[in-house]
């Protein structure tokens, strides 16, 4: 039999019906994603004025880079040569970017760290064999069940019970016990910590089921070894479970940045009114507030974009060296063949 | 052999007393998982005067009726921008189709590279794991910018269509047929003579079903609960072109509106379809985030 032959016919007859099927995708992704892609690079060399309405464009090179990142405008010197200084327009967009970025560092670090460390408990509790706990796949369900909550209902939610007048559901506890109302909305650190609870609240689950396939995935051999030879639960976990679980928890964590960096519905929404927090105002937000406005500011919120881009394509590049080698692994099988157990009777 | 003994039964003590321990810990959590949107449910059943009475109560009360009746009072009034049928039916349309489109595209997108050989099929893939993680964020000026000068703002059509072009559904897609899905069956099926499409819709969609189901389930819920985009393209925010997370939000911001119980069932009756969901499909759900099917 001549393999080789026959895969030959096959790829020279079928090679076209290959790209049939991957045609519409790649049509939709280029109009809908790379050209947008391109888009944004091109606005934030631009400067956008409204003018009866319509936006104007005007070519501006990498002022928006030198305004949002140095709080350097562009003017002239007494011998009329162009130079680039710090104004105070440029000095408060740098300002604003600083502290955008700063409050979408503090949440993201504020949700996952409490959040890594619970997860990686329960998942290290979950899979544990010598532990009898009942109902394992009922916890579960419940704790992952946030994650899928509307976010932006979430939102509205916590805005009700946390509200900062006495009328607010715990504000309104706190005043029939005598206390002073607390600001949660509006107040900087009240607000912060509120949001890193919302956001802990609904990631979890989804990290400590992340984990737990992690876990799974290391021989349990490994285990049974360290049992036999008397390690403690505590060291097996310290010394077999974290170190081996660092692959998982390296890319856990790059796929939280890079979820951290697009934070958006909660702080979005966690508001007074429609009047934005400063304190938790994230990137994400900066930039939907440039441009979603009847002026928008193309320019600056497409220079942002494009830093964000940058920090994410360095983070993604770890993550695509973690992922890449998953492909054909034993577990990547087996969970497949799980899938495909359990919903066999579909 | 004594000392031996005593060893093993400290151990299974031992065993007894971290599980009991892990289990009130596990038993916490689950509460707490589970307490605001409880709170949400019971106070949705409460009256205003109840309500800033005392904010936080664990029994429901009889006013859920009444709550949602005001909703709908205040939306024929034109008071808010909330009609929950219209919220149901415009978040459902958009939920539906983008959910069609995702899965029958990816699963196209999967067989194709999986079952043929073609020149730039390794390309074709590598760049769609490049894409799988560049957030919506970075592109949504250019996105904006351009639907706007197309005139599509205030149209589904940015909203749905995108939805053809899901790299990391692919990449799940592409994942579970490589490791469960025979290359020679299609093969026995050309022999038989049948069509490459017919081949892909008959024999192709059936045995990926699993994974189709497991993102159907995935895009539904994301796609429902998506506030960002929509709110990006529904500039004129009128009520008839509203989804429900949107809907929610006028009657939050709106600090004129003083009805508690109102405001809560608004929120409560946003989440049932989700939740529901979550409660059909939470084990195909939980099984499908352990093999890293779905990214956010």
């Amino acid at each position: 039999m001549d393999i080789s032959s026959s895969r030959k016919i096959r790829s020279i007859s079928y090679a076209k019906y290959g790209y049939l099927f991957i045609l519409p995708f790649f049509v939709v992704y280029a109009f809908f994603q790379v050209y947008p892609l391109f888009n944004t690079f091109y606005l934030s060399t631009q400067k956008s004025t409204t003018e009866t309405g319509s936006v104007v464009l005007e070519n501006v090179g990498l002022d928006n880079f030198r305004a949002i990142l140095f709080g350097e405008g562009k003017s002239t010197d007494d011998a009329g040569n162009v130079i680039y200084k710090e104004t105070r327009q440029a000095g408060a967009i740098k300002k604003d970017f600083f502290r955008v970025m700063g409050n979408t560092l503090i949440l993201w670090f504020g949700n996952f760290i409490p959040q890594i460390i619970i997860s990686l408990l329960l998942a290290a509790w979950f899979t544990d064999a010598y532990l009898k706990v009942k109902g394992k796949g009922f916890f579960k369900i419940v704790m992952y069940m946030p994650n899928i909550i509307t976010a932006a209902s979430v939102a509205a939610l916590f805005v009700m019970l946390f509200s900062d007048s006495q009328l607010g559901a715990i504000n309104s506890m706190i005043h029939n016990a005598g206390g002073e109302t607390v600001p949660f909305v509006s107040g900087k650190d009240q607000s912060r910590v509120l949001i890193m609870i919302i956001q802990t609240w609904m990631w979890f689950g989804n990290t400590t089921i992340m984990l737990m396939s992690g876990i799974m995935g290391i021989n349990p051999s490994l285990f049974e070894a360290a049992n036999i030879d008397g390690a403690s639960p505590n060291q097996q976990f310290f010394l077999i479970t974290i170190p081996l679980l660092k692959p998982i928890m390296l890319y856990t964590m790059v796929t939280s940045m890079i979820g951290g960096l697009q934070m958006f519905d909660i702080p979005y929404l966690y508001n007074v009114g429609t009047s934005q927090n400063p304190f938790t105002e994230t990137i994400a937000v900066f930039i939907y507030n440039h441009f979603h406005n009847i002026k928008p500011n193309y320019g600056y919120s497409a220079s942002s974009s494009v830093v964000l881009f940058v920090i994410t394509a360095l983070l993604g590049s770890i993550c695509f060296a973690v992922n890449r080698d998953k492909d054909n692994t034993p577990k990547a099988k087996r969970g497949a063949k799980a899938l495909k157990n359990k919903l066999g009777g579909l | 052999m004594s000392t031996q003994m005593a060893g093993t039964k400290s151990n299974s003590q031992m065993i007894k007393v971290r599980t009991t321990l892990v289990t009130i810990v596990m038993v916490l959590l689950a509460i707490i998982s589970l307490l605001p949107i409880y709170i949400l449910v019971v106070n949705a059943t409460r009256d205003t005067f109840d309500i800033s009475k005392q904010g936080i109560s664990l029994l429901p009360g009889l006013n859920l009726f009444d709550n949602i009746k005001t909703l709908m009072t205040w939306s024929e009034e034109g008071k808010v921008q909330y009609d929950a049928f219209i919220g149901y039916r415009n978040s459902a349309v958009i939920a539906f189709s983008t959910t069609l489109l995702t899965v029958l595209f990816s699963a196209m997108t999967a067989y194709g590279i999986v079952v043929y050989d073609f020149r730039f099929k390794n390309a074709a893939y590598t760049i769609i794991l490049a894409v799988m993680m560049i957030p919506v964020q970075v592109t949504s000026v250019g996105f904006y910018q351009f639907m706007s000068k197309l005139g599509l703002t205030d149209s589904y059509l940015p909203l749905i269509l995108p939805a053809i072009a899901a790299p990391s559904v692919v990449f799940f897609m592409r994942q579970y047929m490589k490791s469960s899905f025979p290359l020679e069956i299609v093969e026995a099926a050309r022999i038989d003579g049948c069509g490459e499409y017919r081949t892909f819709f008959t024999i192709g969609i059936p045995m990926m079903k699993p994974a189709i189901a497991v993102q159907a389930i995935f895009a539904f819920v994301a796609n429902w609960n998506n506030y960002y985009t929509p709110s990006m393209i529904l500039i004129s925010r009128e009520k008839t072109q509203l989804t429900l997370p949107m809907m929610v939000n006028t009657i939050i911001s709106n600090d004129k509106l003083a009805d508690f119980g109102a405001n809560y069932s608004a929120i409560m009756l946003s989440i049932i379809p989700v939740v529901i969901v979550y409660f059909i499909f939470s084990k195909f759900i939980v099984e499908g985030v352990a093999l890293g099917g779905v990214k956010e």
